[in-house]
């Protein structure tokens, strides 16, 4: 019967992006955990039949320190970006329009400029012959002989500076719909600026910091092109793992099997978000 | 009332932090040192340097086409998808929102490596059109988003005041509501064009022989340190773009 129908027009319009991203989506997604299970071949391409050889091969021990630390870097980001962009998206809501839209271009213009070029940046500016390590070492702040590059400290410092704006432009969105009000008259009650700014501004915020962490935290999952090339060997992350297990062992089951892992690793806490702010908007309505 | 100036120190701050390695790199693309430890005075060499440098032209030719190509498809899919998602309320548009959500979301690396899977099962040869496919992919969210905050302010009286005074359907779409809407689309084609200019990670993916895009060009250069200043030059050219488009996009974003 209704194959007769003609298609709906809401079907017409939908299509076009539905069927795109379901194609080059969705089905790729899926094919990464098929390939998993598949065998490699030596042209770097996926042979016939099935296994579970290359799971067995991910639980290798080795891996742990590597999970783990691409686990800490990326929390400690997260902490990092969300003390930085609370204190100035409260600040931004609180200035006048014209002010907002500067500041908002300035945080805007840093993500938008290309990625390498931020990264060659911190690469140039804390090379040993760099501005920031000749001014430090004038002003006696660090040893002579001090390396700053190359060591998980940078890859902390890089990341939190390509992720900062991600945690800025959603707390900014959530501030500038709070209602300031409120901070009065908790300062009128009694409440003393720390008191009353964690108290009522934080939790007033709560949708935008909610989606700001995990917005940071999923990005840093993935990353690999920092640690490479402003970290040492020994401040590898998973994503160096599987851009290594692509382009140099030419193994595309070993990477799409640990790309399998980190991808349940970002879907889950997004999960517990929408779980979450579904719950939340019930409790509204 | 006492304010605290811990807002607006971090505020200062932070703006400092974001914007000094760049002042860093545009300074130094005019100094005279090689590794810019120190000021050894003004020169334009490595704008010379650059501008002899045939394969880097080369290379922005690749990414300006595939630019402009990706971010003209995703305007026309994202302005579509943006207006099914604002016009109806149903279980389809729940998947389609999710799934135009999710890529937003979505670590590049695993974009990367799973259109890569696509492509190495299906026997497809990468190149520029697995290129243009994967920026068009990760493009098409950013647009709807765009196109989508446009629409919640869209007056859709205004259709049907279209339609009361004698215009066709068709019309009333392609002389009140494409006009209206405009500025969001071109707003949003903006971004993603910036973004696909960018992009080095998916790419770096999907790129095969002779594709070598500008970001890909950039990452080469940066593992040779005799073109290391020249990386100055050509970022502050591309820092100075950058500014003009966001500059045209949020003008465009404040009209109407």
């Amino acid at each position: 019967m209704t194959a007769d129908q003609p298609p709906s027009r809401q079907w017409l319009l939908t299509l076009p992006s539905l069927a795109w991203l379901s194609v080059f989506f969705v089905i790729p997604a899926i094919l990464v955990i098929v390939t998993a299970f598949r065998p490699a071949d030596l042209q770097g391409g996926v042979g016939a039949g099935w296994t579970l050889a290359t799971l067995k091969e991910v639980q290798d021990p080795a891996y742990l320190p590597i999970l783990w630390r691409t686990f800490w870097l990326s929390g400690l980001t997260t902490l990092v970006c969300l003390a930085l962009a609370l204190p100035m998206a409260f600040q931004m809501a609180r200035v006048g329009q014209r002010m907002r839209q500067v500041l908002l271009l300035l945080v805007v213009i840093p993500f938008l400029s290309n990625f390498l070029i931020r990264i060659f940046a911190w690469k140039s500016l804390l090379h040993p012959e760099g501005p920031l390590t000749k001014l430090l070492i004038g002003l006696h702040l660090i040893p002579e002989n001090a390396v700053l590059l190359n060591h998980a400290g940078t890859v902390l410092l890089v990341l939190v500076y390509t992720q900062l704006p991600f945690a800025i432009l959603p707390l900014y969105a959530a501030a500038e719909k709070f209602d300031f009000g409120l901070l009065d008259a908790a300062r009128d009650l009694g409440a003393g600026p720390w008191r009353s700014f964690s108290k009522v501004f934080v939790p007033g915020v709560q949708r935008g910091l909610v989606s700001a962490a995990v917005m940071v935290f999923v990005c840093c999952l993935g990353q690999y092109v920092i640690p490479q090339m402003v970290g040492g060997t020994s401040d590898e992350m998973l994503g160096s793992k599987i851009a290594q297990r692509v382009f140099s062992d030419r193994n595309l089951p070993h990477a799409s099997a640990l790309a399998g892992g980190l991808m349940l690793a970002v879907l889950l806490p997004m999960l517990v978000v929408v779980i979450w702010q579904g719950l939340s908007r019930k409790e509204v309505t | 009332m006492k304010r605290s100036w811990l807002p607006v120190i971090t505020t200062l701050g932070v703006i400092l932090f974001l914007f000094a390695p760049l002042v860093v790199l545009v300074v130094n693309s005019f100094n005279a040192s090689r590794f810019g430890g120190e000021w050894e005075g003004f020169t334009l060499n490595w704008y010379e340097k650059l501008w002899a440098a045939g394969e880097v032209w080369e290379s922005l030719w690749i990414t300006l086409k595939i630019a402009v190509s990706a971010s003209l498809a995703a305007m026309v899919l994202g302005t579509l998808a943006a207006y099914s998602l604002h016009r109806y309320r149903s279980g389809l548009q729940n998947v389609h929102h999710m799934l135009i959500t999710l890529p937003l979301v979505m670590p590049d690396i695993l974009m990367g490596m799973s259109l890569l899977a696509l492509f190495v099962l299906s026997g497809v040869e990468t190149g520029l059109l697995t290129i243009w496919i994967a920026h068009v992919t990760f493009c098409l969210s950013f647009v709807t988003m765009a196109v989508l905050g446009r629409l919640q302010d869209f007056d859709f009286t205004l259709l049907d005041a279209a339609r009361d005074l004698g215009a066709s359907q068709a019309k009333a779409v392609k002389k009140v509501l494409l006009p209206l809407l405009l500025p969001g689309v071109l707003a949003g084609g903006l971004l993603a064009f910036t973004l696909s200019i960018d992009d080095y990670v998916i790419t770096f993916f999907v790129s095969g022989p002779g594709t070598t895009t500008l970001p890909l060009r950039v990452a080469s250069m940066m593992k040779t340190s005799r073109s290391l200043p020249m990386i100055n030059a050509l970022s502050t050219l591309l820092i100075a773009s950058t500014f003009l488009f966001a500059a045209c996009s949020s003008r465009l974003q404040r009209r109407a």
